[in-house]
């Protein structure tokens, strides 16, 4: 059934890169994510329909709006051209369509669990002289973190299954930029079956593993 | 900042020449003074109250939303008045003329949350401390012992257990302790009784009285219940609409019998 998988390399950079763009998103989503939950501004819908795009976009059509950007001819492409950088068919390439199409699972997720802090907590913080970033650490993110935990685990596998933004910006470099999803379609395409197999086997068993634990931990921390 | 009875115990000669010590007991009132006036455009109507308070119970009496909870948010700085100011102890802690607007962290105003908001992950003991952190790194005056609060509020016992576990008449008593615990300069109470039965609500109307003797600060206290209102305003408020119906005091003397026939029963 299952053949002795040779090449490794797939596995460890779709892990690789779905850790980093999970460290990225983080970093920039929940503080937006903050932000958003709680004030308005003028033009916040809008701001908040482009952070959301990706989601419902076709992939293929987030990769094509970051060959725009980063393409050898493309609006920051040229300039990083210039300074000898080339982002487009490396493994940076799948970092960043892996954090752009994953970004809003994060970010939604994260939203909701801030909106769902009550106001009062934080407010009365305040009355007790606790600061803003004492406030978020000590009240606001303790209680949003189920939620958070939620997006994170969402966006991982997002980023983990990413295919055709994937595709299009970095390609399907054996031993470059060749990640599961990549390498799974290719290997059927090229009628290795056994190969395919494997790597559907090495996710879904991980994606079921990571899922079933984050439940268990949600549960646990109801009670 | 308390309020002093200092007895000093002269013992003068030439005035009595029989030696009997003559007790003069001097009271040095310091007098905690809340002033404010503030006008702020809400939904349907405007905010425009211009009210002092010295160290009594004020009363802010009137429907659902006729702007009490507005008013203990503008004072508490954690809503901003379209105009006018705000002033505790001669200290302006808002001022638009002034250009004045001191954060909510910074105004030493205590306030007791309606349904209390007590921080739902971390224990009574979190709970209670929490101001105190935020003070020691300023510096500040001697604060309280938070656990001394608990203790005379009878749920000292209580210290390592969550919100959740505590019952309507307990929660308030820990969130008055938190308040209180980074000593405040005005207490303000947003419905102190509303999640709490009516049994417990009598005795807590008492609790309250006796703690304000004990602390002689401005409280300022929002309710839309009657007998709250008789019992415990020194001073009430009638608000309608945004607006002081009158500033009365008619309630005080029905307020006072009470008192009076209850002293012997006021047990903190």
């Amino acid at each position: 059934m299952f053949t002795q998988l040779t090449d490794w390399f797939p596995v460890l950079l779709s892990l690789r890169v779905a850790f980093i763009s999970v460290f990225i998103i983080s970093f920039l989503g929940l503080p937006l994510a903050r932000l958003m939950a709680r004030r308005e501004f003028y033009g916040k819908e809008f701001v908040e329909a482009a952070i959301t795009l990706p989601l419902v976009l076709p992939p293929s059509v987030v990769g094509y709006a970051l060959l725009v950007v980063i393409g050898k001819n493309g609006l920051l492409g040229k300039t990083l051209a210039g300074m000898g950088i080339t982002l487009v068919f490396t493994w940076y390439a799948v970092v960043l369509a892996a954090t752009v199409v994953a970004f809003p699972l994060m970010y939604q997720s994260a939203k909701a669990a801030f909106q769902s802090v009550d106001v009062n907590l934080e407010k009365a913080a305040r009355t007790l002289g606790a600061g803003e970033v004492r406030i978020f650490f000590t009240v606001t993110l303790p209680l949003a973190w189920p939620g958070i935990v939620a997006g994170l685990v969402l966006s991982f596998a997002r980023a983990l299954g990413e295919f055709g933004a994937t595709l299009m910006v970095a390609g399907n470099i054996p031993g470059q930029t060749q990640t599961i999803p990549t390498a799974i379609y290719f290997a059927v395409e090229s009628g290795r079956n056994e190969a395919a197999r494997t790597l559907v086997a090495i996710i879904t068993v991980f994606s079921f593993l990571v899922i079933f634990w984050v439940n268990r931990w949600a549960k646990k921390q109801k009670h | 900042m308390w309020s002093m009875a200092v007895s000093i115990i002269l013992f003068s000669e030439a005035e009595n020449p029989g030696n009997l010590p003559m007790i003069i007991t001097a009271f040095y009132e310091v007098i905690q003074l809340l002033e404010a006036q503030l006008t702020k455009k809400l939904w349907h109507f405007k905010l425009d109250v211009h009210f002092k308070v010295k160290n009594q119970i004020l009363l802010l009496w009137g429907h659902s939303g006729s702007g009490k909870t507005t008013i203990l948010h503008l004072l508490a700085g954690l809503l901003q008045p379209d105009s006018g100011f705000v002033k505790v102890n001669e200290r302006l802690l808002y001022s638009d003329a002034e250009k004045i607007n001191v954060s909510p962290q910074a105004r030493n105003i205590g306030y007791l949350f309606q349904e209390y908001a007590l921080f739902p992950h971390m224990t009574v003991r979190q709970n209670v401390f929490y101001g105190l952190k935020c003070k020691k790194c300023k510096g500040d005056e001697p604060l309280v012992d938070p656990v001394e609060l608990l203790n005379s509020f009878g749920v000292g016992h209580l210290l390592d257990r969550y919100p959740r576990q505590l019952s309507g008449g307990e929660k308030q008593r820990v969130a008055l302790a938190r308040a209180l615990a980074v000593r405040p300069r005005v207490l303000l109470l947003d419905e102190p009784f509303s999640a709490v039965d009516k049994k417990t609500r009598v005795g807590l109307r008492k609790e309250l009285r006796k703690l304000h003797e004990q602390w002689q600060i401005p409280f300022i206290l929002v309710t839309h219940d009657e007998e709250d209102a008789s019992y415990l305003g020194d001073e009430v408020i009638h608000l309608e609409k945004g607006r002081m119906r009158d500033l009365t005091t008619s309630f005080t003397g029905y307020a006072r019998g009470l008192r009076a026939d209850n002293t012997a029963y006021v047990q903190m």
